[in-house]
């Protein structure tokens, strides 16, 4: 094998003694490139070289726009149109598959390659009922009768761990968590019996329980079925602890492969330890707890309370609960679903509360309650000793949004999009009466600054911008009326990792500088870990524990913690090795906390 | 490489990089970035590139044209008859022949663009602005308010439109105004349909509830996050009604209940050339040919308004 990626076949072929020497998918010097009319082609993929071997993972890991959803799309053959393989041969088995027409790439397709999407809800037809849909691709290529196929598919919603098949079969999409989803995808991906499966960043959508339960399902399948998959995704924490080889993708190129243990052992390139050390590899609660403890220091013990929750109830009627909450309908009946019961908390000012829960836990009704979205049943919640007040139209609230501002998850979603960045940061200031114009301008200078973002950014719409500048842009806005509280709604989690360390280190230090109070959700308890002072862990609605971060983190009470903090992605798996802490260590000399800490990222954080 | 370089340095580093305006989009719907400023360039460059969409542009310039300034195109008198030159074939001299009172039909057919453009524009207008209103009304304030005028809506819904507009201009009496006035009630249930569904769906994204944090009033807020992004297929959708407005200001016409005989309209025209079709065929056909090639042209710019993210409002 005259490859460029010799050493690393070599090292598959001695790991895997019995099995045949022929790797079941074989990529050599694959290039892409897409066309943009009026322009030179745009190439995407530049000599790929790798394989998959049956009964193994081959992680591909990058960041967005590497070009590594285009590697799985040109083994399954489904390039846009305006896309097309330059060079080089995919090889399924001994078959090449570049230059099959498309009729014949039919035959493959669904029947030798299995594909999972990212966003299984999105990959769901909503009028299909979910078992029909599964068996879709044995329908495609002619496989069986129709009782066949059903027989089929209840035997694999079986294997992939979907309870009572038989009923779930009818059921639409709608009535399925995320997760159930996503299973319904896998053995549509696997109901044809394929050798490969392209999973495409399969659980990034998902809740970090809901997602181990996921790559977990996958590992089984790759030891029960002999199957080789080709896992894409952007968390080198999630490729480490489930592949056996790992690709590092930028730029369209590898820049880095080989055994998953000697990639996270000596990273040898300086896009690969970037990745890893935004990944939570090796993630330690001790470590990222001390490190916040540095800071909490800083924070009188007797600082003013300035969020007071006092027995906070929230109960949603069967009609609401069906039309926004199908999930948690379905989990406990369907007459009225208690979201928050009885949760009471109090934040100091200077410190953060964590609240981590999966979905349907109750968390975002509890800081929506919070932050007077939403109101409560029950209890009572003061902010600055004042009571916080709902209305559905907002009327009287402007006061309480002078001290209260809000995060959303997703920054493509929270911003409009028929504003510029300068409009979406006036308008708070004008609507707290911040100032005449040109205090306000000034304002809105002061603001680009302290999160990161250039000043000539001001003027484009958030379309023009990234992931990361629009989360920079909605917490500019939070920050403009000088609020005390900021309300942080999953922050990072529909960002990259790299990007995810970066919006973190900006939050922490924003927090140092202007003496902020957060109140942070996230379904990661890795996340939380590294922002909070005081952790509070909802299950179904209820507080489980609550305490300071460092107790839950290294003395969990309950098993959901404790399977929390398992499911942060590669924390089961060994962390980087001697020489990359200590690569560490160089960074931020005094800091113990290296792997995660906050300040460990502020090196890879670009001042901008 | 540049593009995917650029692409990679604004995701890691954030750097400030020039993106078009449907870059991101482009991205997060899988597509490769295209090259800084070339979506601006394809915007211009549009309907150029599609020669349907560039014909439509250049008829409704043309129509425009007549409407503000018919004796550009016929310079005569749309209203002076010629005993000697009747019911005449068109011709080098009479482009679309004449009537039978010898008055030169294409040159009513100009002066007639006004009018008939006119009552189309003054009907969309009417039902835009009254049905966008109640329609705002009531997805904003929701429960009673909504149901109450919502049903007000179904009724209106209900009833048959020529019978409606029939009812309406006998109240207020023939005259090509009051057939606008009549379409544009009756076209009103339609977009307080479409805005109410619009706002519905946008008072339910996250930078409408985000907009709370800002402290403005619910009107400021209704009106800054809520009405423009609601207006866009609600906009979009007016440009189609001006079409099929100028089909019915014709329609309402040729039933004889627009504008009194002598006054050059589309629709009269093609009424009034009913009696010699068998014969003088184009009498009628050629001004109705003039309906047709407009309310195409209107479709076509409404269609292209309408596919992806043109702005209509800026």
């Amino acid at each position: 094998m005259s490859s460029p990626e010799v050493p690393s076949t070599e090292r598959v072929s001695s790991s895997a003694p019995g099995r045949q020497s022929t790797p079941l998918l074989r990529l050599r010097d694959v290039s892409a490139e897409f066309t943009v009319p009026g322009r030179a082609p745009v190439p995407v993929l530049d000599g790929v070289s790798l394989d998959v071997e049956a009964g193994s993972i081959r992680a591909v890991v990058g960041e967005s726009g590497s070009g590594k959803s285009t590697l799985g799309r040109v083994v399954t053959g489904t390039l846009p149109e305006n896309g097309r393989v330059t060079a080089g041969e995919v090889v399924l088995g001994g078959r090449t598959l570049t230059g099959l027409s498309e009729r014949q790439y039919r035959a493959v397709r669904g029947k030798e390659i299995g594909y999972i999407p990212q966003d299984a809800l999105l990959g769901l037809n909503p009028l299909l009922p979910v078992g029909v849909q599964a068996a879709e691709p044995l329908r495609a290529h002619g496989v069986g009768s129709r009782a066949e196929r059903r027989e089929r598919v209840l035997d694999l919603f079986a294997k992939v761990g979907l309870r009572d098949p038989a009923r779930l079969y009818g059921r639409h999409p709608h009535e399925l968590s995320g997760g159930m989803c996503q299973r319904v995808l896998i053995a549509a991906a696997m109901s044809t019996r394929p050798r490969l499966l392209i999973a495409d960043e399969p659980t990034t959508a998902l809740d970090v329980t809901v997602q181990r339960t996921i790559l977990d399902l996958l590992s089984e399948l790759v030891e029960s079925e002999d199957l080789g998959i080709l896992l894409i995704t952007h968390d080198l924490g999630v490729a480490a602890e489930r592949a056996d080889e790992i690709a590092v993708v930028k730029d369209g190129r590898i820049v880095r492969g080989g055994r998953t243990g000697e990639v996270i052992a000596d990273p040898g390139d300086p896009y690969t330890e970037d990745l890893l050390r935004s990944s939570s590899l090796g993630f330690s609660g001790r470590q990222a707890a001390a490190h916040r403890l540095e800071y909490a220091r800083t924070v009188p013990a007797d600082s003013p309370v300035v969020v007071e929750a006092k027995e906070v109830g929230k109960t949603f009627t069967s009609r609401a609960s069906r039309a926004s909450r199908p999930f948690r309908a379905a989990r406990s009946g369907p007459d009225t679903v208690t979201a928050v019961a009885g949760a009471s908390f109090q934040v100091r000012r200077g410190t953060t509360l964590g609240i981590v829960g999966e979905s349907g836990s109750g968390k975002t009704t509890l800081v929506r309650i919070l932050a007077g979205l939403t109101p409560a049943d029950s209890g009572t919640v003061e902010i600055d000793g004042e009571p916080v007040v709902h209305h559905r139209r907002g009327a009287g609230q402007a006061a309480l949004y002078r001290k209260v501002q809000m995060v959303y998850q997703d920054p493509f979603a929270s911003l409009n999009p028929r504003s510029t960045v300068r409009a979406i940061l006036d308008e708070p200031l004008r609507g707290h009466r911040y100032g005449t114009a040109q205090e306000r301008a000034r304002r809105i200078t002061e603001l680009l600054e302290v999160t990161g973002l250039p000043a000539e950014l001001a003027d484009r719409y958030t379309a023009e911008l990234s992931g990361g500048q629009r989360q920079r842009v909605a917490i500019a806005r939070a920050l403009a009326p000088r609020p005390d509280v900021v309300v942080l709604d999953e922050p990072v989690s529909a960002l990259d990792v790299t990007v995810q360390r970066q919006i973190l280190a900006l939050l922490d230090s924003l927090q140092r500088e202007l003496g902020l109070t957060y109140v942070f959700i996230s379904h990661d308890l890795g996340v939380i870990a590294e922002v909070s002072d005081e952790i509070v862990v909802l299950q179904h609605g209820h507080i489980v524990e609550r305490g300071p971060a460092l107790g839950i983190l290294t003395e969990p009470r309950t098993d959901y913690v404790k399977e929390l903090l398992a499911s942060i992605p590669g924390a089961a798996a060994p962390g980087p090795a001697a020489e990359a802490r200590h690569d560490a260590a160089v960074l931020t000399p005094h800091d113990p906390a290296v792997l995660v800490g906050p300040g460990r990222s502020a090196a890879t954080e670009r001042t901008t | 490489m540049t593009t995917l370089e650029t692409e990679g340095a604004t995701e890691a580093g954030e750097a400030a990089t020039p993106m078009s305006p449907s870059a991101r989009l482009r991205r997060r719907v899988g597509l490769r970035p295209r090259p800084p400023g070339h979506g601006d360039r394809r915007r211009w460059a549009a309907p150029l590139r599609s020669p349907g969409l560039l014909a439509a542009y250049l008829w409704i310039a043309v129509i425009l044209l007549a409407a503000i300034h018919p004796g550009l195109f016929a310079a005569g008198d749309p209203l002076r008859q010629d005993g000697s030159q009747i019911l005449l074939a068109p011709g080098a001299d009479h482009l679309f022949g004449t009537d039978d009172f010898g008055r030169d039909q294409f040159t009513r057919a100009v002066w007639g663009t006004r009018l008939s453009l006119q009552a189309a524009v003054v009907a969309v207008a009417i039902g835009l602005v009254s049905g966008s209103l109640i329609g705002l009304v009531a997805g904003a304030l929701r429960g009673r308010a909504d149901s109450i005028l919502m049903r007000i809506i179904d009724i209106m819904l209900a009833v048959p439109s020529l019978i409606v507009s029939l009812a309406i201009i006998s109240a207020l009496g023939r005259g090509t105004l009051n057939i606008a006035v009549a379409i544009g009630i009756n076209s009103t249930a339609g977009f307080a349909r479409l805005m109410r569904s619009e706002v519905l769906k946008v008072s339910n994204a996250k930078y409408v509830e985000a907009s709370v944090f800002a402290g403005h009033g619910y009107v400021r807020r209704l009106f800054k996050h809520v009405v423009p992004n609601a207006s866009r297929s609600v906009l979009a959708a007016a440009t189609m009604d001006i079409g099929t407005a100028i089909l019915t200001v014709a329609a309402l016409s040729f039933l004889g209940l627009g504008a009194p005989p002598p006054t050059p309209e589309w629709g009269l025209l093609v009424a009034e050339g009913r009696t010699f079709i068998g014969v003088q065929w184009w009498l009628s056909l050629l001004p109705g040919l003039v309906i047709v090639l407009t309310v195409l042209a209107v479709y076509r710019v409404g269609r292209s308004f309408n596919r992806g993210r043109t702005r209509v409002v800026a």
